[in-house]
């Protein structure tokens, strides 16, 4: 193998205040230099402006070279199968996918071969295999570079599927996902690649299939996704002041999906938005809702609530755009619904 | 205007090689029925007729061949093993049919008869630890690469003790521990699988090769172009072993791709790699074709395509009713097939005698009975696993 691992993350010293692109660019960097097997393809992701468009792998060509650091041709069904043929041959490939939209051109090599090899062959091969890419709108990117595709990867067993929504979990949650041995679909957030927040010190690993309480409160939980859980807290704010509490719950993985903590919020709060950049037609929320009625309905005082994107591709203009995704006033309204006639508050919509 | 290109440039390609069968290849779309886009009726029956006659060329150029040893580099162990594994194709074959006609395996299962050369052929030029991907009709390239025909039956059959535990059927098996990297359902679904598999062999600073088996119908596949670039960019040890049996499924060449008249193995111009056309029923051409791209990719001269020209006797799978495709087209196939002129060129290269070849028939019969009787007493799956190794 060519290249040396020079970098210098450490995994020691005390807590710091990274972005979550930096926290991304840390997990590949700690997780290439343990493990030489580890390395990352895709498009533009070496040369293009020293680590790719959205700079995610900045300095890893320096310092694990182009065999690890290896640009992909223009050629997403091909570089997926390409990685899948690693990851069963000894390797731990990381693909990334520069839009969640361009997996779509790949989806018979996910969803028809990673995703079913282990299952189909009897359980003798392992596929250590992460597809990463950012979704998401918000950025004016318009149709075809905005959607948000999670449900598709959810629908088909065999993936599991990451959603980070913290700079902390996406180190975490991506690390985790290079060390199994079964294909992840590693779902960043365009609009999140600068947000800040503290990492742990040390070796930190964040496990699938546990939710993280962003904010507790005593009235509605909310089920956020990506960007959706900053405007659930922007909402809170909001909210707290006319004395309704809400409980922000951010799933982390949607498969596995950690039912019991979102099903014990409802348990205390016993009102439910789930809320999600993705159309509204058959989104994750709808899977969510039915987990929720399913494991709490005695609990449940009002008909959960979705909040998602308008059933139509996402527009460019900004108030297009705009009006097609659920804002924290949409958040701040549906909770305020779920409100009326509740003797803690007064109707206010 | 397109089929004047195309005729021109069929007959620059006809004038350009020196084959008198290319020559005909070149001139025959000019006499075509140019009222349609489309090659006509007489057109794609002649071009069959080309086909078979090309092949029977090449057979007859061979049928004398001795110094099969010399030749080949093969001892006389490992030229009957090539008899021995063709022959134990045929007879999986021909039991898994029977089984589907009698109810016995579920789904659809597409047989092989007729081209065993290419599987075999192309897999005695690879050692245990090389890699193959495979296509639907793929259980001659498990079985040429040694995988267990007990464990295969029992797959076809549903069973526990099959080799993907009765989870995967026909097109699915596997065998991690040869290097076979799975049939596939989905044409052209392993392209990227074996070119993955070779980049691995660079990465890891192994040796191994990865031949990646698929039809003159994948061909038109996208992948497949994604993938050769690939290969060929990043200088991988893979090849690309086409086995033109002149069908998709229902299309024939002339109605499915552009340019049937040239060699398919031009295509591998495009990226820039060799690429040669051998006798698909032909074992020992195949194998010499199949030996040279394998040596090539091991020593790091890079990607290649093999075209193997050949044919399936039998339909697309058990149960077509072949509506496609003139009866009278097979006879002159079956009149080159590959199991019977291999025995005959070891009787008369003196490598072998009838009664040996015979012999070595009739233990794969038997050894295929023995699998059919180990996949019949074998349990069915048991209900209560129903979800092991499901991980999400």
């Amino acid at each position: 193998m060519s290249g040396t691992a020079t970098g210098n993350a450490a995994a020691t010293g005390a807590a710091a205040t990274l972005t979550y692109v930096q926290a991304l660019n840390e997990a590949l960097r700690e997780e290439m230099e343990r493990d030489p097997t580890v390395f990352v393809m895709g498009e533009d992701i070496a040369v293009w402006g020293g680590g790719g468009v959205f700079g995610v792998t900045k300095g890893l060509l320096e310092a694990f070279g182009p065999e690890r650091v290896r640009d992909t041709p223009i050629s997403e069904a091909g570089f997926t199968g390409v990685g899948l043929g690693a990851a069963l041959t000894g390797m731990r490939p990381v693909v990334e996918y520069m839009y969640a939209d361009f997996m779509m051109v790949a989806m018979d090599q996910i969803a028809n071969q990673a995703a079913k090899i282990r299952y189909q062959f009897g359980g003798k091969a392992r596929v250590p295999l992460v597809l990463r890419t950012q979704e998401g709108a918000g950025r004016g990117n318009g149709p075809q570079h905005s959607q948000s595709l999670e449900a598709w990867f959810c629908h088909i067993p065999g993936l599991k599927v990451a959603i980070p929504s913290t700079p902390a979990d996406a180190k975490g949650l991506l690390k985790t996902a290079i060390r199994d041995d079964n294909p992840v679909v590693f779902l960043e957030h365009k609009l999140l690649y600068g947000k800040k927040g503290e990492i742990p010190a040390g070796e930190h690993l964040v496990p699938f299939g546990k939710a993280n309480v962003l904010r507790e409160g005593r009235h509605v939980t909310v089920v956020g996704i990506h960007v959706l859980n900053d405007m659930a807290l922007e909402a809170a704010d909001i909210l707290a002041a006319e004395g309704i509490e809400l409980e922000v719950v951010d799933p982390r993985t949607l498969v596995p999906y950690d039912r019991e903590t979102v099903a014990a919020s409802i348990r205390k709060t016993g009102r439910l938005i789930v809320a999600h950049q993705a159309p509204e037609r058959a989104g994750i929320a709808a899977e969510l809702i039915q987990c929720a009625i399913e494991d709490a309905f005695d609990y449940l005082d009002a008909p959960p609530v979705r909040l998602c994107a308008a059933n139509m591709p996402v527009p460019y203009a900004k108030s297009l755009e705009d009006a097609a995704m659920p804002q924290v006033a949409d958040i701040v309204a549906a909770a305020r619904r779920l409100m009326s006639g509740s003797s803690v508050v007064g109707t206010r919509s | 205007m397109a089929d004047e290109k195309r005729t021109a440039r069929a007959q620059k390609d006809g004038t350009e090689k020196k084959s008198k069968a290319t020559k005909k290849d070149g001139s025959r779309h000019a006499d075509a029925d140019r009222s349609t886009d489309t090659v006509s009726a007489e057109g794609k029956a002649e071009a069959r007729r080309h086909s078979v006659e090309k092949a029977e060329t090449r057979a007859k150029a061979t049928a004398k061949r001795k110094g099969l040893r010399k030749l080949t580099g093969l001892d006389r162990d490992g030229l009957l093993g090539m008899l021995e594994r063709m022959m134990l194709i045929r007879e999986f074959e021909e039991q898994c049919a029977n089984l589907y006609r009698a109810g016995r395996i579920r789904g659809v299962t597409h047989t092989y008869q007729g081209q065993e050369a290419v599987a075999v052929g192309t897999c005695t030029a690879l050692r245990i630890d090389d890699y193959i991907t495979s296509t639907h009709r793929g259980h001659a390239h498990v079985i040429a690469k040694g995988g267990e025909v007990d464990l295969m039956m029992a797959e076809l059959m549903g069973k526990a003790t099959g080799y993907c535990k009765g989870r995967g059927g026909s097109m699915h098996i596997a065998d991690m521990t040869r290097g076979i990297l799975g049939a596939n359902g989905i044409v052209g679904g392993g392209m990227g699988i074996a070119v993955g598999a070779a980049l691995s062999s660079k990465m890891l600073g192994r040796d191994t090769v990865a031949v990646c088996f698929f039809g003159d119908g994948a061909m038109n596949q996208g992948i497949l172009h994604e993938v050769s670039n690939m290969a060929a960019v990043w200088n991988l040890p893979v090849v690309f072993l086409v086995e033109n049996n002149l069908y998709g499924m229902s299309a024939c060449l002339e109605d499915a791709m552009a340019c049937p008249e040239l060699d398919l193995a031009k295509r591998a111009d495009a990226y820039g790699m060799p690429g040669v056309t051998c006798d698909g029923m032909d074992v020992v051409d195949v194998y010499l074709a199949a030996k040279e791209a394998v040596e090539r990719a091991r020593g790091g001269g890079g990607p290649s395509y093999v075209v193997c020209d050949t044919y399936r006797f039998l339909g697309h799978h058990v149960g077509d009713p072949l509506s496609y495709r003139d009866k009278s087209e097979v006879e002159p196939w079956r009149a080159l097939d590959p199991i019977p002129r291999l025995g005959r060129q070891l009787v008369a290269d003196k490598l072998a005698t009838q009664a040996e070849v015979d012999a070595v028939d009739a233990a794969t019969r038997a050894a295929i009975a023995r699998a059919l009787a180990f996949a019949e007493a074998s349990p069915d799956p048991d209900p209560s696993n129903l979800t092991e190794d499901v991980f999400a």
